[in-house]
């Protein structure tokens, strides 16, 4: 069973502009992943969570303290943590197996098992009947589901999705959130999940982080269950309005918008 | 009557079909200005302009010796195919000049699209080849065309040069910004996947640049064409800049003319041919 382990973490950037500070993009973060953990990150824009996902991809090195996958220190971007970006980062020039199995190719497996991995997730999204369409050729959820195989053909200790379904409508999005949920339940992966959907954060998560910007840091950590009773009635829309439900979102928009205030306050 | 009437139909039918914008797709008539099909119109302009030419000509409204008639020119085009205007065959300086374009081209394309990908990729690049680039890119061939023939003499080598440098320029950029167009998030993609640096460059910004790759080549071949002829001026001993300009000096213009339409017709073929490599190698071109 694999762990992901953030010490102290802190990413500082160099001032933007002559006249101003220093951002402190994150400061003191301490998170520990492990098993099938679904962590979202919830916040407002500014709040650090894409710098957070980036830290753990390994394309940001922290300026303080450090982060371990299975005691071993993250060092820069690896095959063992797969990403899902928001703008599903296909490449236009490969059809829908291709770039499903560009990772592998990248690994220099051969043909066969290529196609055999890559056939086998894209049927787990629901793909197999597209292989040889290219990317304008599909509609955004379709683009996200390709993106979403591809991370997990490489079979990564964990998943890391920035925002994944920010930029789909609100049905293509209700779907995707169970599919997503369903090949968590699956492939039993850690995930770390960026969201700025409440209703999102809430209905997906085992755990739910909220942070708060200047410095980004975690304010609140709930224990959720919401997506275990989905997988026993199937029924996202009902276990979206149970009172445990509203009252869960109730609480956590407050504590977003108490932040706000006191931001705004300076 | 109903004969006249539904002649005047089927005329009007025609018409809308040649120049007609084609089907309108629903909301389409609110959107982006210039959508539709621009083929039948073009085909119209460019009867038109050779009516016009042939009327003016052949009315006797304008002297032979400043616009012959497109006849005559026709005529010296086959005329001169066999045989010799300007101490060779209309053959032989399609060919030449074609040699130097061409060689031109493929030299750019051998050096400046590496070179611009280069300096997309690489500080150091960038910081070397940036200050000669953008210094002798303005200036015109013409300009630096004396330079290059005492340089080089009055040989192939001088005239494939100034092509050659007229060609760079374009290209090497274009590949360059080519390099900018990759997103970020395509090259984190790759490398989250266990890239190399070298993969990324080969699979993903090497590829990723293609669109404006093949665009530098467009406009690359189309200064070699405009270069061609200023370097086929001088001291050449056979080329259509050549042709042309010594048909000029004994105001034979219907030769002048033909030169122009060679150079011209050549010249658009080959860009018709990028197109078609454009479609082919880059089918997602504005799509994504």
């Amino acid at each position: 069973m694999s762990k992901l382990d953030l010490n102290k973490v802190t990413v500082v950037y160099p001032p933007p502009t002559r006249d101003s500070d220093e951002v402190h993009a994150l400061q003191d973060i301490d998170l520990s992943i492990e098993g099938n953990d679904f962590v979202v990150a919830l916040g407002a824009s500014g709040c650090g969570k894409t710098t957070l996902l980036n830290v753990m991809a390994g394309f940001i090195q922290p300026t303080g303290g450090n982060v371990l996958l299975d005691s071993k220190p993250i060092k820069g971007p690896g095959a063992d943590r797969g990403v899902v970006f928001q703008q599903h980062a296909l490449l236009p020039w490969l059809n829908v197996m291709d770039n499903t199995s560009f990772g592998l190719m990248l690994q220099k497996k051969g043909s066969e098992e290529r196609k055999e991995v890559a056939s086998k997730y894209l049927g787990l999204v629901g793909l197999e009947e597209f292989l040889n369409h290219f990317p304008y050729q599909l509609s955004g959820g379709m683009r996200q589901r390709v993106g979403l195989a591809r991370a997990l053909t490489s079979d990564p200790a964990i998943l890391l999705m920035d925002e994944p379904l920010g930029a789909l409508d609100a049905l293509t999005r209700e779907i995707m959130q169970e599919l997503v949920l369903d090949i968590w339940n699956e492939t039993k992966k850690m995930v770390f999940f960026i969201t700025h959907s409440v209703d999102e954060a809430i209905f997906m998560a085992t755990r739910l982080i909220v942070m708060s910007p200047r410095p980004g840091r975690i304010i609140k950590s709930y224990n959720l269950d919401f997506n275990q009773r989905f997988f026993k009635n199937r029924d996202a829309r009902r276990v979206k309005s149970l009172p445990e439900f509203i009252e869960t979102r109730q609480e956590v928009l407050n504590i977003i918008h108490s932040d706000e205030i006191r931001i705004d306050q300076g | 009557m109903s004969l006249i009437n539904s002649l005047k139909e089927t005329s009007f039918d025609y018409i809308s079909k040649v120049f007609g914008r084609g089907p309108v797709k629903p909301g389409e008539s609110y959107g982006a200005p210039g959508v539709g099909n621009s083929m039948g119109i073009s085909v119209f302009t460019s009867i038109a302009l050779i009516f016009l030419w042939w009327l003016v000509t052949n009315m006797g409204w304008i002297q032979p010796l400043f616009l012959p008639t497109p006849e005559s020119v026709l005529k010296k085009f086959v005329e001169i195919w066999t045989e010799e205007f300007g101490g060779a065959t209309l053959l032989t300086h399609t060919k030449a000049s074609l040699f130097r374009v061409f060689s031109a081209f493929f030299l750019a394309c051998v050096t400046a699209i590496p070179i611009g990908i280069a300096m997309g990729v690489n500080r150091i690049f960038r910081g070397v080849f940036d200050p000669p680039i953008e210094f002798y890119r303005p200036i015109p061939p013409l300009g630096y065309l004396p330079l290059t023939i005492i340089w080089l003499g009055i040989e192939d080598t001088q005239k494939i040069t100034l092509i050659y440098l007229a060609v760079f320029a374009p290209m090497a950029l274009n590949a360059r910004s080519g390099v900018r167009s990759v997103t970020i998030e395509q090259i984190q993609m790759a490398y989250s996947l266990g890239a190399t640096r070298a993969q990324v460059i080969w699979h993903v910004i090497l590829k990723g640049a293609m669109p404006e790759i093949l665009t530098g080549m467009r406009i690359g071949i189309g200064f070699g064409w405009t270069t061609l002829v200023a370097a086929e001026m001088v001291a050449a001993e056979a080329g259509i800049g050549h042709m042309v300009l010594s048909a000029a000096e004994f105001l034979v213009t219907d030769v002048v003319i033909m030169g122009i339409i060679v150079i011209g017709a050549i010249a658009y073929m080959f860009d018709l041919l990028m197109r078609y490599v454009e479609r082919k190698v880059v089918p997602w071109k504005g799509k994504m």
